[in-house]
């Protein structure tokens, strides 16, 4: 054999070796994933508050938008909380698969008075969405919210996988978890909660309603309902909370299905503190704070007032 | 009109049907965009299901079993009247299965059996087609004795059945994981533009959710063998195992319109046989076979010497050097008789094991409106439809859960989707009536009507949070959605790790008030074996399959 020959033939071997043998060191790794951080971002879209307004309204009101311009205006007018240009998140409780009239969804007709109102304010953009518990599809177009918002000119977003964010919330029980991102990518976040009754939390009104910015395993969250709401309401400080009490689903909660499940209350609550929105909110289920336990640990935790009179409340009857 | 148009306009036919028939495949499903007008009853806009109804073979079969055509199925007669005056131009021109057979057989091959001399051997008529006819006529022997096995081999509840649980969905995984592959490399214009083509395929193609479902890989495994066999033999499946062409090869056996060969102007090159879909021997000196023969018109089209004709009563010369044509069927009495014992055999056969009734699997937990399994089983041609309508990705293939018999028929899988309480749109989609229409009201109840049920909840007490670990839970009720709640609760006294005492709710199951939907299970957040489960019990459609001596005020529940 030639000296070449034997060089060219041996060389490539050589050289396949070293490529297979140096793509295994490249590679080489005693870890087995790697660690993602989370996306650490505010969820607070307050806005300062004015002592000479009420921090907490109510309106009774057959005719439900009458009601909601009453509270809006008592508590300083949208345009307190909406400046021109800004995009606004709004979070329905569109929990689940029922039609209006079972109070299980936020009324639509609220819904979509407060789109055109945020946009009259000169929002560039108003988002309608939830994270619901039945199928997404169903929820939004059986509760009404769907066909209202659009009507009104929101956007309305069904979630799919790809618009989850992994938030670092620093909460006690809460720590890093998938938020959708239309709940922390927004410039003013109103949350429009439905009055209802719930077997363990008691009620489910303005911080319950939170938990429909959450992905992942959300049924796990029971355990510890509780601390996981008030960590919730610690991290998520909606800009305004506008309570629907216009139906009040007082038994079977949170989904209903009966209408004997229902009371019609025809009223509305607006607040910027979401301990009294809960707190005055649970006296339609005849349900005083001391009674329920997340409301009692959020004043703890200096989240808000249960003596909703002490922040300035006014009632239009 | 030239032979070359006539070719052109089989082609643009079969195109045609073929995107009519994915189209209404696509559509079987709940749209994002869809907004009904009365949104307390969501009605499907297209008859999604139209397509399967125009199978003779269904029809008949179900005929057999059940003694009605059910509904739409009347829509075969469509597809059967006009095969009796012409023959199979269903195969050749209409078939979804077979114009994608067509297609994939026609793609040049490099092995030399499949060109040239090798071809035009191999599409000479073959013992091996009789298969069909046995395969015909021993599913007819089952349907008439009871038992429905023709949507197995029925090429359109194949072809629904394979886009449907298999082909939309692996579209959809592929698509998913092709956008993420190409955003992970974080270059915006890639992510971009990867995007905008998602976008742009996803109101087309892909579902709201991505679909999963039970045994896809025995589905798919199928649909590919059918496929492949096409690069070995052209429309293997049409011409040796498709009971509904052998079916329409039986129902040509009067046809008036039909090859006319003029052995006076052929040169023996062989073109015809060349380009035969059928393998029916359209050359001149074999016996031509109607019943084989797809009406591609290609034997036509290929002659250069016009020495092949179809018209009406063709006439059929024989001579020395070109046989008979034949109508008659090539089987043999032996044989169909075989067959047609094998069939009637099959029913006692698989009743006399256990997977039906006596030993029924407890996770069997059939659609909404399902009628009773003995004529459920005479129904169901496992089309798919039901499950890839289902919005909550709840109804699955079965493989072995309702015994061999019922393999690829519906079963719920609640840990997957549970049955959304006032969602009618698997009762509406299913051909055959295996699901029966139920409208909202005969879904949910109300004071006079109870509602449909499929099953009954139980909680398993040794993997409940509130009942073996001491810690509090409920999903369960609260997402049970019967109103007053079907799970009910008890405050207790448990004692943690501590060996303090605990107060928490434990859920309780009251049977009468249960529909079986599943939600419980589906929120249980002991997820990999739910510590709620539904078994098929208390199911409305059996009158045995009960717990309760009494429910809604009545004794049974009929």
């Amino acid at each position: 054999m030639e000296r070449r020959d034997f060089l060219k033939k041996t060389g490539r071997a050589v050289a396949l070796a070293v490529v297979t043998g140096g793509t295994g060191l490249l590679f080489h790794n005693r870890e087995t994933a790697g660690y993602i951080p989370p996306i650490v971002k505010s969820g607070s879209f307050e806005v300062p508050p004015d002592p000479a307004l009420p921090g907490i309204t109510l309106a009774t009101n057959e005719d439900h938008i009458k009601a909601l311009h009453a509270v809006l205006d008592a508590i300083g007018g949208i345009k307190r909380f909406i400046s021109p240009g800004e995009r606004v998140t709004i979070k329905p409780n569109v929990g689940w698969d029922r039609s209006p009239q079972q109070a299980a969804d936020t009324n639509p007709i609220l819904v979509s008075e407060t789109v055109r109102l945020c946009l009259a304010a000169g929002a560039s953009e108003v988002i309608v969405t939830d994270i619901t518990c039945n199928d997404p599809r169903r929820c939004f177009l059986r509760s009404g919210i769907r066909q209202a918002a659009e009507n009104a000119g929101a956007k309305v977003i069904l979630p799919v996988d790809e618009d989850y964010v992994r938030v670092d919330l620093k909460g006690e029980i809460l720590t890093v978890w998938p938020v959708l991102k239309y709940f922390i990518n927004t410039d003013k976040l109103i949350n429009m909660p439905i009055v209802k009754q719930h077997s363990l939390s008691s009620c489910t009104i303005g911080m319950k309603n939170l938990y429909g910015i959450l992905g992942g395993r959300r049924n796990q969250l029971h355990q510890s309902i509780d601390q996981s709401i008030v960590d919730l309401a610690t991290f998520c400080r909606p800009t305004l909370t506008i309570v629907d009490a216009t139906r009040v689903l007082f038994r079977n909660g949170p989904q209903g299905g009966s209408l004997d499940d229902v009371k019609i209350r025809n009223s509305v609550i607006c607040s910027t503190d979401l301990v009294a929105a809960d707190t005055l909110g649970a006296g339609f289920l005849d349900l005083t704070p001391e009674r329920v336990r997340h409301i009692m640990l959020a004043e703890k935790q200096g989240l808000g007032k249960t003596d909703y009179k002490a922040i300035g409340f006014k009632e239009i009857v | 009109m030239t032979i070359k148009t006539i070719i052109n306009l089989r082609r643009t036919s079969q195109i045609l049907f073929f995107i009519i028939f994915f189209w209404l495949i696509l559509k079987t499903n709940f749209e994002v965009n869809f907004s009904p007008a009365d949104t307390s009853e969501i009605i499907l806009p297209y008859p999604v299901s139209i397509a399967l109804e125009f199978s003779p073979l269904v029809a008949l079969a179900t005929l057999l079993a059940n003694g009605t055509v059910y509904k739409g199925l009347l829509w075969a007669l469509v597809v059967l009247i006009p095969t009796i005056f012409m023959g199979r131009f269903f195969c050749g021109w209409v078939c979804p299965l077979g114009t994608l057979n067509h297609w994939i057989s026609e793609i040049r091959s490099e092995r030399l059996k499949r060109r040239g001399k090798g071809k035009i051997e191999s599409n000479r008529y073959k013992k091996y087609q009789r298969i069909k006819y046995y395969i015909f006529i021993f599913f007819i022997a089952a349907a008439l004795t009871g038992t429905l096995q023709v949507g197995l081999l029925d090429p359109l509840s194949f072809m629904a059945r394979s886009l449907g649980t298999v082909v939309l969905p692996t579209i959809h995984t592929g698509a998913n994981e092709t956008l993420a592959w190409l955003k992970s490399f974080g270059i915006t214009p890639l992510s971009d533009a990867a995007q905008f083509v998602y976008d742009l395929i996803a109101p087309l193609l892909l579902t709201f959710r991505q679909a999963h479902f039970h045994t896809i890989l025995t589905i798919g495994l199928f649909f590919l063998a059918v496929l492949v066999m096409n690069r070995i033999f052209t429309r293997f499946w049409c011409r040796g195992i498709c009971p509904l062409g052998a079916m329409l090869g039986i129902f040509s056996r009067f046809a008036i319109f039909g090859l006319e060969k003029d052995e006076s102007k052929c040169n023996k090159c062989k073109l015809c046989l060349l380009h035969c879909q059928g393998a029916d021997n359209p050359d001149v000196g074999s016996r031509w076979r109607q019943s084989e023969c797809v009406l591609c018109l290609n034997c036509q089209a290929a002659c250069p010497n016009e020495s092949l004709k179809f018209k009406f009563f063709p006439n059929q010369k024989v001579t020395r050097t070109n046989p008979a044509g034949t109508q008659k069927i090539d089987i043999t009495k032996r044989k169909v008789l075989l067959s047609a014992a094998g069939g009637v055999a099959l029913f006692p056969l698989i009743r006399s094991g256990d997977a039906f009734e006596v030993n029924a699997n407890p996770r069997l937990i059939r659609p909404p409106g399902s009628v009773a399994e003995d004529e459920f089983l005479s129904r169901c041609i496992r089309c798919g439809q039901c499950m890839r309508v289902c919005p909550n990705n709840a109804l699955h293939p079965t493989l072995f859960e309702a015994g061999l018999e019922g393999m690829w028929s519906p079963v719920m899988i609640p840990k997957i989707g549970y049955c959304e309480p006032t969602c009618t749109l698997c009762t509406q989609v299913c051909p055959t009536g295996a699901i029966t229409e139920l409208t909202l009201k005969e879904k949910v109840g109300d004071e006079t009507t109870p509602p449909n049920r499929v099953g009954t909840a139980f909680i398993d007490q040794g993997r409940c949070l509130p009942w073996a670990m001491a810690r509090p839970c409920i999903v369960c009720e609260e997402w049970c959605p019967t109103s007053p709640k079907t799970i009910y609760l008890k405050e207790e006294t448990a004692t943690d790790s501590d060996g303090n005492e605990v107060t928490v709710k434990r859920p309780y199951i009251d049977p009468e008030k249960c529909t079986g939907c599943g939600a419980c299970e589906f929120a249980c957040p002991v997820v990999d074996k739910p510590a709620v489960y539904v078994t098929s019990v208390g199911e409305s459609r059996s009158p045995d399959n009960q717990i309760l001596l009494q429910r809604d005020g009545t004794k049974g529940i009929r």
